[in-house]
């Protein structure tokens, strides 16, 4: 997340507009005064890294089974320190193999709703009017329907892939990222500095380039980084109803619903990747609150 | 107020038909149909029950034939639970499901809003963040972990609270109604947090606060009102959503509400079925979508309708 | 006015917090009861003052029912409350033994073509009516009537022209069932079938109530609306919550009934299940967690009740595409490598017991042949893979890669799981598992056009090896390995009309084992009944088709409730 808002704030003194900058340096300086967010950011980046190098480090496989010791405590005389699952897969490593799908899962599910609300909340609100009533007329359709319906169907008509997965929850997850777009864009095309822009010739698709999309960098930071761990969640109600990630792989959510099963006989199995599920979306979630605090224009006045 | 109202209602009829036919063809999409089973039935009988249901008939012939239907209010028989119409099981699951959801929405808004707005008044301090971590708990743990943690330590080791299962008892209701309060208790407090910090903020307070009003005052006459607008276009599809049942929770606890049809239905492939309850989500949040609005013009007379969004 | 919705919220917290009522159903401590003594009289009765005062069995019972009409039913769970509901021609003893049910005797024709059966003059509807030749007749052709939509249609197939009945070319009442009198009731039969009585357990051949049918039509199973023959009657249907049933007190031996009330719960889950036995709130579980078998083991013991069940759990290759068509040697190679005892041990855990075979064990008069590799140790078997792996024209360097299909299940899932990890680390083989919903799972099963290896498994319908056997018939529409074997559909006809059982037997054993030796099928092991019971309860024993009905069960004392009366007589 440190480096998307690297590059807001980079983008912002592209923009050479003083209220922009001014902007995202003020953001900035506000997030870094915030403890938690601070914390947050600092977690999420342990994280990554960890699940990423996590495996590396072990001797065990995700995918293997130590045949001699199935469900153990963790111990370090066994070499797995988070134990091992019911059928004797080593915890830790599933645990960091869950986490990369995780958080795979999230970013890449959140960015494509991005792309999508972004898109059809800008072209909205800019265009106002007819169009813009049209537009949102269907939003407020797909928005009567029951999302995790829709997910399982996707689900079951398209089969388990993993990459399926994602798209099918951000395909449907585009709503509230369009209507915050366009509400933005509304307030912002008719703000005295476009109408100087266009005063001064600037093009429609420079306006949108250079004045509307800058402006709402602050709003959609905050929405990746709150609608990350909502995604992480979404996919661990789909391993509840097992129609999760595929085996061999797993994620955070399926090892949380394994672990549950077995909350009293093998307290282990849910401990650890509880733990990384729980510390990942608080961390996401003080990340978020801290962002939207230190971004929210109307705090600044 | 009267003419808005009615023109909501009446750009409620396309959002219904769009919903009804994405969710009709979608079903019928899916692989499988109602009657396959492990034991597989003679070819000839699974034709004798597609004609029986009518599922020989090219579709648009059948889609036609179901939007005539609930036009009439039937949503038709069930295709899984053969005994019973969808009307039939709506009207034994919704009671249900709505008992839970009034609750749990309730507790919900009376704690989110209280922890949330003592969170505002110690922004960034230790009560603040002791506060706002352990509301986040309601979101960072899964409601499928909660839901036996709560078991075992309740039912199991401390024997106060029934186990699972369904009466209209307050026993029988606290566990479900508490596992489906947490996650809305954090959303609570959290946007209550943001918008009253929001309001703390402004001129209009800093204003009353100069006048020399006891701080007391100002918060519960001029700034809990303002406040509370994001947390009421929370509400409308949350209210929808939690009425409906949670298949989580339902399958944990036991209990025959209607949030489970939406997944089993779709599983089974009891088409019927799952248009049913579909529709009945649709028309509820077009309902409470319109009540907050509604409630938003009451609560605050400037709000144009057009920009009156909901936060993420 | 806001003052006023806010004690009304208050009000509505407070009674959803406020502590439990003192009458309600308070969860006991999770110890379990220790059962008085039970005495029995000169029938064989308990006594009555071993008996608890409150006869209401509380029985946990997988799924919900899609329904409870007996010829549309479908699955073990609804099966449990149609055998407490109505009864058959025949019916079972506690331990399996098939007795007469409504039938109290019958005569069989020296072919064993005809079977004519006397019914109980004392047997009775719920509503008092007497259960007549005639019900039967009429039930049966509703059965075989194709526009029923009968799920077990099937179940009556060796009826003269029942089949042809089926397809549509013969009307309903062409069925062989004549009614000679009010209780007399005959049935002529094209084969030869020595399972048939065992068949009439069956609810798919049990009688309907003709007038409630005619009069509620696909309302006749509600609450009111159902009459029923068997020991109890329904009173109360709350779908997904609960379904009640009474002691019926026309039942035409009602006198032995002791259980007053039935309610069966559904479950969704089996931890919730297992939950509410702990809790106090059952007395029978439909299920048991697999995880939990240590923690039962050393904390439940006398309440775990494990037993065989008339079930395989096997794979199946789908033998009409790559890899599987014309290549025995890597089925075998993949057969050998799986070590059974690993599986059963340490994955299923409840003392299944791994196999080679087909058709479990528990037939009173069937002797399955036994696969050589079956007594080699697994060394040598993974040694025999290998070989078989390579003559298959597979190697490390070009190694097979596989998809293993299950339906979602944790068990199956935690089965694929162990099976592919063999795979790979015996042989090499690179599989892909995938984890599919049921209903798609089943259609891809059915249209063998993607499935490779996939999960079956088999409980049987009667006690036959034929229920197993019949599956692979090249026309049977579960056969969805696709084994079309000419020489094997001639075995299952020629065992279809063979007259002398032991030829029979015969030709049965003969048949598995070419099924074997084709590995059409990975067997893994025979399944387990596994169940949690309280020990108050009694009157039940262990059979391998799981029949148990609540008739023979009844409810005796607890030691502690023994001292407390004593002390309250005093």
């Amino acid at each position: 997340m440190s480096e998307s808002t690297r590059d807001a704030f980079e983008q912002a003194l592209d923009t050479r507009e003083i209220r922009g900058r001014s902007l995202y340096v003020d953001a900035w300086h506000r997030l870094l005064k915030n403890k938690a967010a601070v914390a947050g950011l600092v977690v999420l980046a342990i994280m990554v890294v960890l699940v990423l190098v996590g495996p590396l480090l072990s001797q065990w496989d995700h995918e293997i089974p130590d045949w001699e010791h199935y469900s153990t405590p963790p111990s370090l005389e066994t070499g797995h320190v988070f134990g091992t699952d019911a059928i004797g897969r080593d915890l830790f490593v599933r645990t960091m193999i869950g986490g990369q799908v995780s958080l795979l899962v999230g970013l890449l599910a959140t960015l494509v709703s991005l792309v999508i609300g972004v898109t059809y909340g800008a072209v909205a609100g800019y265009l106002g009017g007819r169009a813009d009533n049209v537009m949102m007329r269907f939003v407020d359709a797909v928005y009567a329907m029951p999302f995790m319906f829709f997910v399982i169907l996707l689900m079951v008509v398209f089969g388990r892939n993993i990459f399926l997965i994602f798209i099918a929850i951000g395909a449907i997850n585009w709503l509230d990222m369009a209507r915050i777009v366009r509400g933005q864009t509304l307030s912002l095309k008719n703000k005295d500095f476009v109408e100087a822009a266009r005063a001064c010739g600037a093009t429609e698709a420079q306006i949108i380039r250079r004045h509307i999309i800058p402006n709402l960098l602050g709003v959609v930071i905050v929405y990746v980084t709150l609608t990350i761990p909502q995604v992480i969640l979404v996919e661990s109600f789909l391993s509840f109803l097992g129609l999760g990630v595929q085996e061999p792989l797993t994620s955070w959510g399926a090892l949380v619903n394994e672990g549950a099963q077995e909350l009293e006989t093998a307290p282990w199995s849910l401990m650890f990747p509880a733990a990384f599920l729980a510390v990942t979306l608080f961390a996401f979630n003080f990340l978020g609150d801290g962002l939207r605090d230190a971004l929210d224009p109307k705090d600044r006045l | 107020m009267l003419k808005y109202s009615l023109r909501r209602l009446a750009s409620a009829i396309p959002t219904l038909f769009l919903l009804i036919t994405v969710a009709f063809f979608l079903i019928r999409i899916a692989p499988g149909g109602p009657f396959d089973s492990e034991r597989a039935l003679p070819p000839e009988i699974e034709a004798n029950l597609a004609a029986k249901y009518h599922l020989d008939e090219p579709l648009v012939f059948q889609y036609a034939r179901y939007l005539w239907q609930i036009a009439r209010l039937d949503f038709g028989p069930s295709f899984h639970y053969r005994d019973w119409t969808v009307n039939d099981l709506i009207l034994q699951g919704a009671p249900v499901s709505f008992t839970l959801g009034i609750l749990a929405l309730a507790i919900a808004l009376v704690v989110g809003v209280l922890v949330g707005a003592w969170a505002a008044l110690r922004q960034n301090r230790p009560g603040d963040y002791a506060v706002m971590s352990f509301a986040m708990i309601g979101i960072s743990i899964p409601n499928f972990v909660m839901a036996p943690l709560l078991i075992l330590l309740f039912a199991i080791t401390l024997g106060w609270l029934p186990a699972g299962g369904w009466e209209y008892t307050p026993s029988r209701t606290v566990l479900p109604v508490v596992t489906l309060a947490l996650p809305m208790i954090a959303y609570i407090a959290r946007i209550t947090r943001g918008s009253m910090i929001e309001v703390l903020h402004s001129s209009y307070i800093r204003t009353v606060r100069a006048k020399g009003m006891p701080e007391k005052e100002v918060i519960l006459r001029h700034a809990l009102k303002p406040a509370l607008l994001p947390v009421i276009s929370y509400l409308g599809p949350a209210a929808a959503a939690i009425m409906t049942g949670s298949v989580v929770v339902e399958r944990i606890f036991t209990i025959p509400g209607i949030g489970t049809y939406f997944v089993q239905g779709a599983l089974n492939r009891d088409y019927t079925l799952v248009m049913g309850v579909v529709i009945l989500y649709g028309m509820l949040i077009i309902l409470f979508n319109f009540l907050v609005d509604l409630l938003y013009a009451w609560l605050d007379p400037r709000i144009h309708y057009d920009d009156g969004e909901a936060e993420a | 006015m806001k003052r006023g919705a806010l004690s009304l919220l208050l009000a509505t917290l407070l009674a959803a917090c406020g502590a439990p009522a003192p009458d309600e159903d308070a969860p006991r401590p999770p110890r379990l009861p220790v059962p008085m003594e039970v005495a029995f009289d000169d029938d064989g009765r308990p006594l009555p003052e071993v008996l608890a005062d409150e006869q209401v069995l509380y029985r946990g019972n997988g799924e919900e029912p899609q329904t409870l009409d007996p010829h549309l039913g479908e699955g073990v769970p609804t099966a449990n409350i149609l055998r407490d509901l109505f009864e058959g021609l025949t019916t079972t003893a506690p331990d399996g033994r098939i007795v007469p049910g409504a039938a109290i005797h019958w005569d069989i024709s020296r072919d064993g073509l005809t079977y004519t059966f006397f019914l109980d003059p004392d047997g009775r509807w719920s509503n008092g009516e007497p259960v007549t030749a005639h019900d039967f007749v009429w039930s049966w052709r509703r059965v075989v009537d194709p526009t029923t939509g009968a799920a077990y249609g099937r179940m009556l197939a060796p009826v003269v022209n029942a089949e042809a009945i089926f397809s549509g070319e013969l009307s309903p009442e062409e069925l062989g069932v004549t009614a000679l009198s009010d209780t007399s009731f005959q049935v002529q039969l094209d084969d030869p079938t020595p399972y048939f009585l065992g068949l009439l357990t069956h609810p798919t051949t049990y009688p309907v109530f003709r007038p409630a049918l005619e009069e509620h039509g696909s309302m006749h199973v509600r609450p009111g609306n159902l009459v029923s023959n068997g020991a109890y009657r329904l009173t109360d249907w709350q779908v997904r919550s609960r379904i009640v049933l009474e002691r019926n007190e026309h039942f035409r031996d009602a006198d032995n009934v002791i259980i007053e009330r039935v309610v069966f719960y559904p479950f969704e889950d089996e931890n919730t299940e297992f939950n509410r036995f702990r809790a106090g709130d059952l007395h029978w579980t439909y299920q048991v967690p697999s995880a939990q078998f240590s923690w039962l083991k050393s904390n439940m013991d006398e309440a775990l009740k494990i037993s065989p069940w008339f079930g395989t759990y096997f794979f199946s290759f789908n033998l009409t595409r790559e890899p599987f068509e014309d290549s025995l040697a890597l089925r075998q190679a993949l057969n050998l490598a799986v070590d059974r005892e690993i599986i059963t041990e340490r994955v299923t855990r409840f003392g299944e017991m791994p196999t080679f075979n087909l058709v479990p064990p528990g037939l009173p008069d069937y002797e399955p042949y036994e696969p050589e590799h079956a007594a080699w140790t697994q060394a040598e078997r993974e040694d025999e893979a290998r070989r078989l792996y390579r003559q298959a024209g597979y190697s490390e360097s070009q190694p097979l890669t596989v998809e293993l299909r299950y339906n979602t299940s944790e068990n199956h899932r935690k089965i694929a799981v162990a099976i592919a990890a063999m795979w790979k680390q015996t042989l090499g083989v690179r599989t892909r598992l995938i984890n599919e919903e049921f209903r798609v799972f089943l259609q891809n099963r059915a249209q063998r056009r993607v499935t490779q290896a996939f999960r079956a498994g088999w409980i049987g319908d009667y006690m036959d090896a034929f229920t197993f056997l019949e599956l692979f018939h090249s026309g049977h529409g579960r056969n969805d390995a696709g084994y079309s074997n000419p020489r094997f559909d001639r075995l299952l006809e020629r065992i279809a009309s063979e007259r002398i059982p032991a030829k029979r037997r015969n030709l049965m054993v003969e048949a598995e084992r070419m099924l074997l030796d084709d590995q059409v099928v990975l067997p893994v092991f025979y399944y387990m009944i596994r169940r949690l019971i309280d020990p108050r309860l009694q009157g039940w024993d262990e059979n391998i088709m799981d029949y148990h009905l609540t008739r023979h069960m009844y409810l005796v004392k607890s030691q502690a409730e023994e001292v407390h009366d004593g002390e309250s007589e005093e």
